[in-house]
């Protein structure tokens, strides 16, 4: 369902859904999580072959997975614990301190 | 049972962006359940209060990609048996004609404790839904205080350390074991390390669901409460099932049997020595008696386990 949420902060209480209930389903997608993070998980591609463990270890859904293989971290809403960078079994995700690689 | 690259073709009915903490276990338990969902099923969710409500129902958003109801602390079970009891009239009438599953997820304060009255209740009157309990052993959404899911010896901040106390003085109570006797259709306890063995049961447990009651308990580490780095979680599930302290089995129609084999464990010590909330017991001298208490309570449930499963599966 589309709901427009811009301006929200001044709506007039009636405008509010009754019971504050969330009218849009799976919207946190909208809110960046991965502005959590200090340590950001890197993919060596040809170190991996897609067990897809980190896929299912982690916490955020941030693994990205394509027509089953294993495609790149979404950095967008990825938080940086190094769950998945610590049960790889081939080393193929890395912790690289964030400051080291954003612009 | 589903390969994970099967699991990875199906949508994520928890969405990224929710507020739990980098490295918390509580999602990766939803997700490993939800995922085991048959793609064709609707799914209803209902949760208690607790971390997991807070962190993934923050108005405007939400992470919930399904139906999702959450109504009090204590209530979880009874909101979710009415929710059900309603879907099965409309079903009858012929006015809904999709098939629909029903799960709660509560916390440990949620289940063990707060919406115990409630849980029990749904489980007795054999409601057709599933009850997960994702299990960080004390009252993680408050700031950690004691439950009766914590075990014996742990520092919360309601049974401190000092000259005194040495952390938690009781130990916890066998939750699994209390929903089993309720003769349940399925129960069962799991870990989120051992992945193949969750999924296993949750897909019975979405099975089962469509005859009666489930109940599954979730280990599900809280790096904050139990004082671990965070990348460490999925290491100290694991940690926890190869001591004895978890261990994996189900109750499937009232046969007890084990799904993952512990043959040689390792002493519980080495699980205690890696999270924080135990570290007094290793500062010092005159912590024994608790640490011979801890591995006695795990001792006494493996072996009254073993006694309950008659086929015992080696893995």
């Amino acid at each position: 369902m589309k709901w427009e949420i811009g301006g929200i902060e001044t709506w007039p209480w009636s405008r509010h859904p009754l019971g504050l209930a969330g009218l849009a389903p799976g919207n946190s997608v909208l809110v960046r999580t991965g502005n959590w993070r200090s340590q950001r998980p890197v993919w060596e591609k040809e170190r991996c072959n897609s067990c897809l463990l980190c896929f299912i270890f982690c916490p955020d859904a941030a693994v990205v997975v394509k027509e089953g293989k294993m495609a790149g971290i979404d950095y967008e809403h990825c938080k940086g614990c190094g769950i998945c960078a610590t049960e790889c079994g081939r080393k193929a995700l890395r912790l690289v301190d964030e400051h080291l690689v954003q612009e | 049972m589903a390969t994970l690259e099967e699991l990875s073709t199906r949508r994520e009915l928890l969405a990224q962006g929710h507020r739990l903490c980098a490295g918390c276990g509580a999602p990766i338990a939803v997700r490993q359940v939800l995922l085991a969902l048959p793609p064709e099923a609707h799914a209803v969710v209902c949760c208690p209060t607790g971390c997991l409500e807070v962190s993934t129902t923050i108005y405007p958003y939400t992470s919930w990609r399904c139906s999702y109801i959450h109504n009090a602390f204590e209530n979880a079970a009874a909101t979710l048996s009415g929710v059900q009891a309603m879907y099965t009239a409309l079903k009858r009438k012929g006015k809904i004609n999709e098939d629909f599953r029903f799960v709660a997820f509560g916390g440990d304060g949620g289940t063990y404790d707060i919406g115990f009255q409630s849980l029990s209740g749904a489980m007795e009157r054999g409601h057709r839904l599933i009850y997960v309990c994702y299990d960080n052993e004390a009252y993680m959404n408050t700031g950690i205080q004691r439950s009766g899911a914590t075990p014996r010896g742990a520092w919360t901040t309601t049974s401190p350390v000092g000259h005194v106390r040495t952390g938690k003085h009781e130990g916890r109570k066998d939750l699994t074991a209390i929903m089993a006797e309720h003769h349940v259709v399925y129960a069962a306890q799991a870990a989120i390390s051992h992945w193949r063995d969750t999924v296993a049961k949750a897909e019975k447990a979405w099975e089962y669901a469509k005859e009666g009651p489930v109940f599954l308990n979730i280990l599900a580490p809280c790096h904050r409460g139990w004082r671990f780095p965070m990348e460490k979680t999925i290491e100290i599930a694991r940690l926890a099932v190869r001591t004895r302290f978890w261990p994996l089995y189900e109750v499937e129609k009232g046969e007890w049997r084990l799904t993952v084999n512990v043959a040689n464990p390792l002493p519980v010590a080495e699980w205690l020595k890696m999270q924080g909330r135990f570290a007094h017991l290793f500062r010092g001298k005159g912590n024994e008696e608790v640490l011979a208490a801890i591995q006695a309570d795990v001792d006494r449930q493996w072996s009254e386990l073993m006694a309950r499963c008659r086929s015992a599966v080696p893995a």
